[in-house]
């Protein structure tokens, strides 16, 4: 197990696109660093760059206390799974697994007991004498995996590696991979596009964009505080309303004034002053999370700001339903009791709770407030 | 199916037995001849069978056909040309392996520039590389010798091979190498274990194409072998032209396909691979 850091890593391809822009991120020994971004932001791109299996145009890469720049692969001391598998078409599921281990001179009892025990765990133990071909998709993932587990490396490096398993298996081995990592406090990086995997597995998100680390941080840090519009709108499913609002003043402080097609409301922010000041009478975009829109009875506190507000659409989806009401001329997504739900074209009172709102420079999208 | 045919497939049908019954023409006048006594072949027409099945021809052909002043019929020719194309085809498949292995996963600085020169090799006509080549073979001390000819066709094949390999592992993901270079393996390993196992069909390929383009050569042969060493194709030249009494037709025919069965057997042979290796490598692991 080891530390790994990155800084200011550049990577230009030959042919001239400049894929990653700097990319400063350090995890320590036995963290789980999660990395997120839009398709083709260089998630994958920074994942081989850590690897060893592309050269950086500049930059420095540390693993534990050694600078592995230069070193080749398989002096990384890293396993990977690939976002494609690349599984060997012409090996069984068992030699793919135990390739790496045999061209490490490990006994040949020993890759065996390793074998069946990546097998037990990922459930492929029924599938050791198939070929790849003869897999689905979701099978030749695990095997994937399993290639990356057999072995007891410094880091591993998992691109997507659960992208296609149906939802109870992912769900599953999301736990095992949490299970295998609180047991062997092994160091990982870990590409995802699921929300989910994001947030529940992770000790550090980094959420990239073309080829920019947009914030670092713990999960609770990027879903709470945010630092730019594109990290507020790609953390958390469903995602965070944006409403375009204009600061005012309000008892005692300042306020966004909000309205829908029955009235308006000013709700109160719960921000420094000072900070706002040069706000007011401005536009910004006030973005709040749907959970902290809600009925009455789920937000079960008093004196927070309330409006009666029009139902476009419901969707329930089990534990709680997504309300979608108009304000501002914007859709905004709320959160509520299935039981409280009034019906689309009806009008129902909405809670909202300012507490965690935050504010937006409409130009910039950085964040203010 | 509709079990009555239109008269569209019928003009169809028709047309292709008239192709084929022209393109096997030649071959069953050649096969019937080299069966006929030369009695029968002046007597008789072209296209008739044989009044008996003779195999005096084939035997003649083989062991006692003159072709120049000696009289040793096709089977030593055979022999050189069977000692000049497998290793030719062997060592020039197997570079082309690797080179195209190294031009399409390993790209290293120029090697886009080398893999273009490679295929300019490709459209080098034969004559221009006659002078340079035998100069070369003297200067080795291999001139006149199949070793010499081996060396011609390996160098004169790779650009083929070396074409072929790289367009067939373009086609393999290259995370394949990268899975194996993470697994620690290194260069040799990489290609033994995990490449070659999957290049079957291109290497059907690769040795249908040298063995046919090799065994079939003639000019290299005319010209940088000779005598002893000389292949079946320019033997069998020597024998159709040596004029010395009646001109032997069912000797010539005998020859002519005794030169030309190895090619149609590795056609027969391999072709099955060829076609079943093709639908197999089309599911990618
Ligand atoms: N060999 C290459 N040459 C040039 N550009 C490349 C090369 N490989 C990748 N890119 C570009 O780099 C960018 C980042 O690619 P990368 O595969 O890292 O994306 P990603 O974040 O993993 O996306 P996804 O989520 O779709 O897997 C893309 O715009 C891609 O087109
Ligand atoms: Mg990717």
């Amino acid at each position: 197990m080891a530390s790994l850091s990155i800084n200011n890593v550049c990577k230009t391809y030959n042919n001239g696109t400049d894929v990653l822009k700097g990319i400063d991120i350090a995890i320590d020994d036995g963290q789980f660093l999660i990395l997120v971004g839009p398709s083709g932001c260089g998630k994958s791109t920074l994942l081989n760059m850590i690897a060893g299996l592309d050269d950086i145009s500049s930059g420095d890469i540390r693993i534990g206390e050694r600078r592995v720049n230069d070193l080749s692969p398989k002096d990384r001391d890293i396993a990977m799974v690939f976002q494609s598998y690349a599984l060997y078409p012409s090996m069984s599921v068992r030699q793919n697994i135990s390739f790496g281990l045999e061209i490490r001179k490990q006994p040949k009892a020993e890759i065996d007991a390793t074998v069946n025990r990546v097998a037990e765990m990922l459930q492929i133990t029924h599938l050791l004498e198939r070929k790849p071909s003869q897999l689905s998709g979701g099978q030749r993932q695990r095997v994937a995996m399993g290639r990356a587990l057999a072995r007891n490396p410094s880091i591993f490096l998992f691109d997507e590696p659960l992208s296609n398993l149906d939802a109870k298996l992912r769900v599953e081995m999301r736990t095992e991979i949490k299970l295998m990592h609180q047991r062997l406090r092994s160091t990982i990086v870990y590409v995802t596009h699921d929300q989910i995997e994001a947030m529940t597995l992770g000790d550090r998100i980094a959420v990239m964009k073309d080829g920019i680390v947009q914030q670092f941080g713990s999960p609770q840090e990027i879903y709470d505080n945010p630092a730019n519009l594109f990290v507020a709108g790609f953390i958390g499913s469903p995602s965070m309303n944006f409403i375009p609002a204009t600061v005012v003043e309000s008892a005692g402080g300042l306020g966004v004034k909000v309205c829908d097609d029955h009235g308006c409301v000013v709700l109160p922010l719960p921000h420094n002053r000072a900070k706002l000041s040069a706000w007011i009478g401005k536009e910004v975009i006030f973005g709040i999370r749907p959970e902290q829109i809600t009925d009455a009875r789920t937000a079960h506190r008093e004196g927070l700001p309330q409006m009666d507000c029009h139902v476009k659409v419901i969707e329930p989806t089990g534990p709680d339903t997504l309300i979608f009401v108009t304000l501002n001329e914007t859709k905004v997504c709320c959160r509520a009791h299935p039981t409280e739900a009034k019906r689309p074209g009806d009008a129902m009172q909405l809670v909202f709770d300012v507490s965690k709102a935050v504010l937006f420079d409409p130009k910039t999208e950085v964040r203010i407030a | 199916m509709a079990n009555k045919l239109s008269v569209g497939r019928l003009l169809v049908y028709a047309a292709l037995v008239l192709v084929a019954v022209y393109y096997l023409m030649p071959l069953y006048v050649m096969l019937t001849t080299s069966f006929k006594t030369l009695d029968d072949i002046r007597q008789g027409n072209l296209l008739s069978l044989p009044q008996a099945w003779s195999p005096d021809a084939w035997s003649k052909a083989w062991s006692s056909a003159c072709t120049g002043i000696e009289c040793g019929g096709m089977k030593g020719f055979f022999m050189n040309s069977v000692r000049m194309t497998v290793p030719a085809v062997l060592i020039s498949t197997m570079i082309g392996a690797v080179n195209g292995y190294v031009v399409s996963m390993w790209r290293f600085k120029g090697s886009d520039a080398l893999f273009t020169m490679l295929l300019v090799g490709c459209f080098i006509p034969f004559q221009v590389v006659l002078l340079p080549m035998a100069q070369l073979l003297g200067w080795l001390g291999i001139a006149n010798t199949t070793t010499g000819l081996v060396l011609v066709h390996v160098i004169y094949g790779t650009a083929f091979t070396t074409l072929f390999f790289r367009n067939f592992y373009v086609t393999v993901p290259d995370e394949l190498v990268k899975a194996g270079r993470i697994d620690g393996a290194g260069f040799w390993t990489i290609f033994f274990r995990i490449l070659l196992p999957v290049s079957g069909p291109i290497f059907v390929v690769c040795i249908i194409w040298q063995f046919t383009q090799i065994w079939n050569d003639f000019l290299f042969g005319v010209v940088f072998a000779a005598g002893e060493s000389q292949p079946i194709t320019v033997a069998l030249n020597n024998l159709v032209n040596t004029s010395t009494g009646v001109k032997e037709y069912n000797v010539d025919m005998a020859s002519a396909i005794i030169a030309a069965l190895p090619t149609l057997f590795v056609y027969m042979v391999a072709g099955r691979y060829f076609v079943r290796g093709l639908t197999a490598g089309a599911v990618k692991g």
